[in-house]
């Protein structure tokens, strides 16, 4: 397909009220903006979180003061029990993974600019868009439900294996409605993100502008297109998984219980069902998940880097296939979760090659960005930073997985706080670099004002040294045994880990918070910022041809037509520093 | 502030590389016979790690260092080689040696997973069950009795819901809450899930294995050398997981047999 | 005015004699033993090797507490008490405590009354997690740090209730809920008293946690102690 057909004239008219513009908005431009405000409620939510965690892990006896007023049977007298501990632990992974990783960089910023990159008005079905918002923020009202309730929430962690969260209260507290509500909320946010992907895949199939072939789209206009094919799979998966999961649990059938459990004392009523089917239903989503968690990153990083680098990568399209390969590869890697699981160990083995060959892409990707950065001239800007620390953390968290893909070192490392340290180092650490990176870079765009640099710097430097403490301790830890999901260290070799531990902690303190530094620059710049002009980064896409912020439709009426591929920065032999990618300006090739 | 990014991240990689060159953050010591192979695989994976994360962070310094905020009038230009070396050095420098980790490391796995038990194995049970571990030997009569899950009845002692009123073979069997092994023989480890999932997990054995409700898994390992090891659970199983142990004791073949009498004796 | 304060000395008498013979300290009492015949299962020691803060505070190992026994084939942690009969009576204001000390809930068994305040402690290093498991009472499960003050919760309806610590599997107690507050605990020798019970017709039951329960009926008039004794089949497994 070279060239759509011409956009019909199908869009909305203009919003009228502020309902419309504002609430039950049909445009996909402030729905990116509601999924990115549910993003930043829930990332604050999450870190709090994570700090009673690790101030419970160095000082369990210490007192939080006002917890027991939150939860009185979860924290007695302010100090937290075992299960509050964990509740804790789930609600983190649950709202970080779902909440912030699949909502800010993929529903946020993908609904936000991927019709602008492609020259559309709007997403192909704006209210499958605005359904698809409302059912993910009713999947969150839903789960943050269950703080509320005196059993308190679920504490089968965020992966939630059965039997644990399948035959009900007797297997501890939290796990009676608190575990129903989770999985209620997640089969709510499944539908909210199909809803999503088809959206983005019919509009990014449909709806390109003249001129804008597959190959002229930007990176990250790519990485949200191949996200949403993923998505749309995976979640699929994860819906029906979750639907049999509330029957377990309600309507007794027994899809994960097998027969003659007993649980405090109960002989439960099930028999036939296999706790590894969960495994494989929620890994087989669990997976690709985490993908739908980076490529977006990958892809908003790619673009971030191009226009502080002042030139294109050595090759977008291998990015591309990479980020394509990576794509079709997820699909096939999902039991490297389960080597020690029970399941075949012959499955175990045959499962690692496709995890280690993912390898190939991941380095031909970070390959390429640091191939392209010799002979740059990087603007350094708080967004070229955090793509920048990405670049970093994405090596990092890449390099534990050498490890992890091979069955027989997870025979040791598996469930150790080394499995915690790498996925925190890709998900929560470079996708968040991501997101931030991204921020930095278009807020000026949606908002029309830009943000304070030096505060955005100091950001960065506190986030990117502070990470580092945090999460490259838990490869050591790992190396050691120190396992994972322990609300308390009570084992004989934890001792001397201790103090490591109290540096993560304190370091985790400041980093976070660091992040309100970060959020009161957002507030602040959003009401009091400078004016932002069209095109405040000198950069090529179409976003920066249109003005800051966007009319309702865009282009003002107005049909974008492409000439060239998105990334006309001056190579050597060029007259100009760069190339609009709606001007028919040609720049020598480089 | 692009030298400061590169100073920066040159400091940070090179302390993250720093305790793992000088082993501050080791494994335990191997008792076991399979455990070598493991920890060679362990290590020379940490030598290509760290090549390759030095490698990188330290090219991203200097290149950042280099190319950033650069005097007016220079020219951007692209590596010579470009995407093509770039795709060239993922599949040949890091694609082929973690492949070769792959194939090499199959040898490992296959000493826990395909070797079946030895038929003079010392068999015994585990149960994981919400959150201990107990543990059944079978008795003079060398055999398991049946479980009765109705039975179970932790206050008296019976964790496994054995039936001896009525099953003979359970009278002779030897329930206890710590596992001893003779050193140097194998055990066969039966492993049962009472309620939920669970894992056996100890450091210096090398080994980790879930308990499955439903599913009968079973390890073997052979422990070389005397001592008290952690057993502990490594699969979340609920709110006392974080207290879920035990300990194996490795004793010689005199004592472990002085062990299991006495056991005997407070069925 | 003779006929009238005669009238009212004669009043007076009556009710004073009234008074007498129902607020009359002692009234009826209830006694006995309770035993076992039979070979009783013996008590196995209890391994506590997980949790060593505990396992260090008994010298020699702790044995398991369904059926304990004493001299001369006494049956011990056997709730005696008025099952009919006897008026159910409100929950006198000082709270029960239960104890959870070197990983054993002391007492065994804990009897006290319906809406009576039950305080639970933790004198541990460990956290425990108490885990009542009733069938008609309203089932809840919490933990217990270290260092956290005592519980407090109470039961409005009579049951005989197991208890247990989900941290520490072998940890198993009885809550007895009763509506009235005559009932005893038997302890070493077995025996039992039922104390200040007024005239009346009373069912009387002996509660084992593993042997069941058994009733007797007696009828208690004025001040009279009555004995009576239960004893229940043990068996070996």
């Amino acid at each position: 397909m070279e060239e759509t057909s011409v956009q019909p004239a199908h869009v909305h008219a203009p919003p009228e009220g502020f309902i419309r513009k504002h609430v039950f908005s049909l445009d996909h431009k402030v729905i990116g903006k509601q999924y990115y405000g549910l993003a930043l409620v829930a990332v604050f939510m999450g870190m709090t979180l994570s700090w009673l965690m690790r101030f419970h892990l160095v000082w369990p006896t210490a007192k939080v003061p006002g917890l027991d007023l939150l939860s009185p049977a979860g924290a007695p007298g302010g100090i937290i029990t075992p299960e509050y501990y964990l509740s804790l632990l789930t609600m983190h992974g649950t709202l970080m993974v779902f909440f912030v990783l699949t909502n800010a960089p993929f529903a946020g910023f993908g609904n936000y600019f991927l019709p602008i990159q492609i020259g559309a008005e709007d997403m192909a079905f704006p209210r499958f868009n605005m359904m698809s918002f409302w059912a993910t923020l009713a999947a969150f009202l839903v789960l943050v439900l269950a703080f509320f309730i005196p059993d308190g929430p679920p504490i089968s962690g965020w992966t939630a294996y059965a039997p644990l969260s399948a035959v009900g209260k007797d297997a501890g507290p939290g796990l009676g409605w608190g575990q129903s509500l989770w999985a209620i909320s997640i089969a709510v946010f499944c539908i909210g993100q199909l809803l999503g992907s088809l959206n983005f895949i019919a509009t990014t199939l449909d709806l390109r502008a003249k001129g804008m072939t597959f190959m002229r789209m930007p990176i990250c206009t790519w990485a949200w297109f191949i996200t949403s094919c993923i998505a749309l799979l995976a979640f699929a998966v994860l819906l029906p998984a979750c639907l049999l999961l509330l029957l377990d649990r309600m309507a007794g059938t027994s899809f994960f219980i097998p027969s003659g459990l007993v649980v405090s004392d109960r002989l439960q009523n099930h028999a036939g069902g296999s706790p590894l089917l969960w495994q494989h239903l929620f890994w087989f989503f669990g997976h690709p998940e985490v993908y739908i968690a980076i490529l977006p990153a990958v892809g908003i990083v790619s673009h971030v880097l191009i226009t502080s680098m002042r030139k294109p990568m050595l090759s977008a399209k291998v990015l591309i296939y990479s980020m394509l390969s990576i794509g079709f590869l997820s699909w096939m890697v999902w039991g490297h979760h389960m080597f020690v699981s029970g399941m075949n160990p012959f499955s175990s083995l045959l499962f690692s090659f496709p995890t280690l060959t993912i390898t190939i892409p991941a380095t031909i990707i970070t390959l390429i960005w640091l191939g392209s950065l010799y002979g740059a001239n990087i603007q350094i800007t708080s967004a070229s930073l955090f793509a920048l620390g990405f670049v970093s953390m994405f090596v990092s968290g890449g390099v534990s997985g050498f490890f992890l893909a091979q069955p027989s070192i997870d025979i040791y490392l598996h469930a150790t706080y080394f499995v915690v340290g790498h996925f925190h180092m890709v998900m929560g650490v470079a996708a968040i670099f991501g997101i931030l990176s991204g921020t930095y870079f278009w807020f000026p765009k949606m908002s029309g004002r830009m943000m304070n640099e030096t505060l955005g710097k100091l950001h960065f430097w506190i986030t990117f040294v502070g990470t580092y403490c945090i999460f490259m301790p838990f490869h050591y830890l790992g190396i050691v045994g120190n396992i994972r999901r322990y609300s308390s260290f009570v084992n004989d070799f934890m001792a001397p880990l201790m103090p490591l531990h109290k540096f993560v902690s304190i370091a985790a303190f400041v980093t976070g918070a660091a992040q309100f530094i970060f959020l009161y620059n957002l507030i602040h710049s959003r009401f009091r910022g400078k004016p932002a002009p069209d095109n405040p980064w000198n950069a090529t896409s179409l976003e920066w041809s249109i003005p800051s912020p966007p009319p309702w439709d865009n282009f003002g009426g107005k049909h974008p037509v492409i000439y060239h591929d998105p990334y006309q920065y001056g190579v050597k032999g060029s007259k100009g520093d760069f190339v609009m990618q709606d001007s028919p300006e040609q720049l020598a090739s480089g | 502030m692009g030298k400061l990014f590169a100073i920066i991240l040159t400091i940070i990689a090179l302390a993250s590389a720093y305790p793992i060159v000088v082993h501050k953050y080791v494994q335990p010591v191997d008792i076991s016979t399979h455990g070598h192979a493991i920890d060679e695989q362990l290590s020379d994976t940490m030598a290509e790690a760290g090549f390759a994360f030095l490698g990188a962070q330290l090219l991203l310094a200097f290149f950042v260092w280099k190319f950033s905020n650069r005097k007016d009038g220079s020219k951007v230009t692209h590596l010579p080689g470009g995407a093509k070396l770039m795709v060239a050095t993922a599949f040949i420098l890091v694609g082929t040696e973690v492949l070769a980790l792959g194939v090499l490391g199959q040898k490992a796995w296959a000493d826990v997973y395909f070797t079946p038990p030895k038929p003079d194995a010392l068999q015994v049970q585990a149960q994981a069950g919400q959150f201990a571990f107990y543990f059944r030997y079978p008795g003079a009569d060398g055999k398991f009795a049946p479980l009765h899950p109705d039975k179970i009845d932790e206050g008296n002692g019976n964790y496994f819901g054995l039936d001896p009123a009525n099953d003979v073979d359970a009278r002779d069997d030897i329930v206890t809450g710590e596992l001893a092994i003779p050193i140097n023989r194998e055990i066969h480890l039966l492993m049962h899930a009472k309620d939920v999932g669970h894992s056996f997990y100890v450091r210096e054995l090398r080994i980790q294995q879930d308990f499955v409700p439903g599913l009968d898994l079973s390890l073997h390992f052979t422990a070389t050398q005397p001592g008290r090891y952690e057993i502990v659970c490594t699969q979340l199983c609920g709110l006392g997981h974080y207290n879920m142990k035990a300990y194996l004791n490795v004793l010689s073949q005199e004592d472990f047999d002085k062990w299991l009498k006495e056991k005997a004796t407070e069925q | 005015m003779r006929m009238k304060q005669a009238y009212l000395a004669g009043l007076t008498m009556l009710v004073a004699s009234v008074i007498a013979t129902y607020a009359a300290p002692g009234g009826g009492t209830i006694s006995g033993k309770v035993t076992y015949e039979g070979t009783p299962a013996k008590p196995k020691p209890i391994d506590m090797s997980k949790e060593p803060s505990c396992a260090k505070q008994h010298a020699t190992p702790v044995m398991t507490e369904t059926v304990v026994t004493g001299p001369n084939n006494s049956l011990e942690n056997v709730v005696v008490y008025v099952s009919a009969g006897a008026p159910d009576e409100n929950a006198p204001s000082q709270p029960v405590r239960f104890d959870q000390k070197g990983c054993q809930y002391i007492p065994h068994v804990l009897a006290f009354q319906v809406n009576q305040t039950l305080e639970i402690a933790n004198d541990d290093q460990t956290s425990h997690n108490i885990h009542p498991l009733p069938k008609i009472n309203r089932e809840w499960n919490k933990s217990q740090p270290p260092g956290t003050p005592p519980m407090t919760d109470k039961y409005d309806k009579p049951e005989f209730i197991p208890v247990k610590c989900n941290i520490h599997p072998w940890m198993h107690g009885n809550f007895a809920v009763l509506k009235n507050s005559h009932y005893a605990v038997t302890q070493g020798e077995g025996s039992f008293t039922l104390a200040n019970l007024p005239p009346g017709k009373y069912t009387i039951t002996a509660w084992h946690e593993s042997y069941g329960d058994q009733t007797q009926d007696v009828t208690i008039s004025g001040s009279e102690a009555k004995t009576v004794n239960f004893v229940f089949k043990a068996k070996p497994y």
